[in-house]
């Protein structure tokens, strides 16, 4: 579905991105592991077209993204969740909601989407005309992963959904993001949260020092030795 | 006791016109983030244009604004894609001297042209009056506060409501996440741009009628609308009137109880106070004063 094939990408001279090769399968939930600065947001920044990148090339579809400006690479069913969650927070959840919504095909369903993305996220609703700044943290969250997917993306990319969240809403999420993939939506997962994020993940992708270092099915990467000692503290 | 309402209710008038003026500003400097110092001058030129309207075609200053506000609004456009566009990814500083550059520019054409006088327009109802309760209410003053709220009423629902709205609100707050969205950035740029620069045209057509037109009368204009967008707060259309109608009562009550000369300098003294205490504005939400480095 996306391939990412040798991608080199620079901020200045630091190299954040070293000869990055990852492919996401459709259905699939992908997960991208990795300490601070490892170049794990650069990644998703590279795939919806914000940064650019000296050579590689990032293809979704068949379709070559490399000059395609971000808000095209929406439009074509790419949504990024920005660390931080980045809400528009003086306006409604139901407006922040609706941007999610812009590119057209998107815009053309809204009322459909809302409702699908209200059922799933209940307490969205009931914040519906309430400012996205005045939610906790953990309904920003929903509120940010929910607007991803008002863009009816066929791929969703989540950055660091965990951070700041509490274990038992981490769980909810990670719960969430099961029956997000289950209704057919393909997803790649940036997190530190490294074994709610193996529970959930089919592949799993492990990059340090903007470089892939191991990749594979999940429960294989789980076993392996580096793995085990550096993120899962055995 | 008169006195004092007849200061406030004239006060009250033209501060409608400067929060047209400042709305203008507010949809610029809150979307594009530029700090235009040029602002000033669109006043000037649509003011310039209703005087040689009437005064070649006799056009009434109210009706000249259906031809004025469509050639502002590209204007606004060209003025984004040469003097702008280029340096948006530059520092304040340089903006800042652009947008000087160009309001030098465009006074010392003016001068050039249309000569250092004062102009104004003749119409029949320039000096028409109402009399309410003792209270004199100018009538082209009264027809310029309601065409101006008229405006930003118009102006802030479509902000709220169309998705082009909701859209330049969601830039105003974070740009790079409502490209994102999938949302054009640039094409809202323009868009503000062209929208900000009719709104403070339409103010200073409505200006006309009671006050005369000089090269350099924009530079007061400049000013007093960063005042206003800042204590109004960025990005609020409702703040920025309520700012309006401050900062005109503040002028109209300093022009009379203390001196005409320093009307100016009371509601910068005002503003400095509110910022000392509040730098986010009378109504901000954290966001103007910090742009214009005053935070």
């Amino acid at each position: 579905m996306l391939a990412i094939e040798n991608v080199d990408c620079y901020y200045g001279d630091f190299q954040a991105l070293r000869d990055v090769t990852m492919e996401i399968r459709e259905g699939q939930i992908v997960a991208l592991l990795g300490p601070n600065a490892a170049g794990k947001s650069t990644t998703l920044t590279a795939i919806s077209g914000v940064i650019k990148y000296p050579s590689g090339r990032i293809t979704f579809e068949g379709y070559d993204l490399t000059h395609v400006k971000p808000e095209k690479i929406v439009a074509m069913g790419i949504a990024h969740v920005p660390e931080g969650r980045r809400l528009f927070n003086t306006l409604t959840v139901k407006e922040n909601l609706e941007l999610g919504a812009y590119p057209k095909h998107a815009r053309a369903r809204v009322s459909d989407t809302l409702e699908q993305v209200y059922a799933l996220f209940p307490v969205l609703q009931e914040r519906t005309n309430q400012q996205a700044g005045s939610l906790s943290g953990g309904e920003q969250q929903m509120c940010a992963i929910a607007r991803g997917l008002m863009a009816q993306p066929r791929l969703l990319m989540i950055d660091e959904m965990s951070l700041g969240l509490s274990p038992i809403l981490v769980k909810q999420m990670f719960d969430m993001i099961r029956r997000i993939a289950e209704s057919g939506v393909t997803i790649l997962l940036v997190e530190q949260q490294v074994h709610h994020t193996m529970e959930v993940a089919d592949y799993t992708y492990i990059m340090e020092k903007g470089h892939i270092m191991l990749s594979g099915p999940t429960q294989e990467i789980a076993g392996h030795a580096h793995v085990k000692k550096a993120y899962l503290g055995m | 006791m008169d006195l004092y309402i007849q200061v406030l209710v004239s006060g009250l008038l033209l501060g409608g016109v400067y929060a047209l003026i400042s709305v203008g500003l507010n949809l610029i400097f809150g979307v594009v983030r530029i700090i235009n110092f040029a602002h000033g001058e669109m006043v000037m030129i649509a003011m310039y244009l209703t005087f040689w309207l009437h005064h070649f075609s006799k056009l009434d200053p109210y009706v000249s604004a259906i031809v004025i506000m469509p050639v502002m609004f590209i204007f606004g456009i060209v003025f984004q894609r040469i003097v702008v566009q280029p340096i948006l990814a530059t520092s304040a500083t340089m903006k800042i001297f652009a947008t000087v550059g160009v309001s030098l520019l465009l006074q010392n054409l003016a001068l050039i042209a249309w000569k250092g006088d004062f102009r104004t327009v003749q119409t029949s109802y320039s000096m028409s009056s109402l009399e309410v309760f003792d209270i004199i209410v100018s009538i082209p003053r009264l027809v310029a506060f309601s065409a101006a709220l008229l405006s930003i009423i118009v102006l802030y629902y479509f902000l709220k409501y169309t998705y082009v709205g909701k859209a330049l609100r969601a830039i105003v707050e974070d740009h790079a996440v409502a490209r994102l969205m999938g949302v054009n950035v640039e094409k809202h740029y323009i868009l503000a741009f062209g929208m900000g620069t009719m709104f403070t045209a339409l103010g200073g057509v409505l200006l006309m009628p009671f006050s005369s037109v000089y090269p350099t009368v924009g530079v007061t204009f400049t000013l007093l609308a960063f005042v206003v967008v800042v204590l109004g707060g960025l990005g609020s259309m409702s703040g920025t009137f309520f700012a309006g109608l401050f900062i005109g009562v503040v002028e109209s009550i300093g022009g009379t109880f203390v001196s005409p000369a320093l009307k100016e300098a009371i509601y910068f003294a005002i503003f400095v106070l509110v910022l000392l205490v509040r730098p986010q504005g009378l109504f901000g939400k954290g966001k103007g004063s910090e742009e214009v480095g005053l935070k």
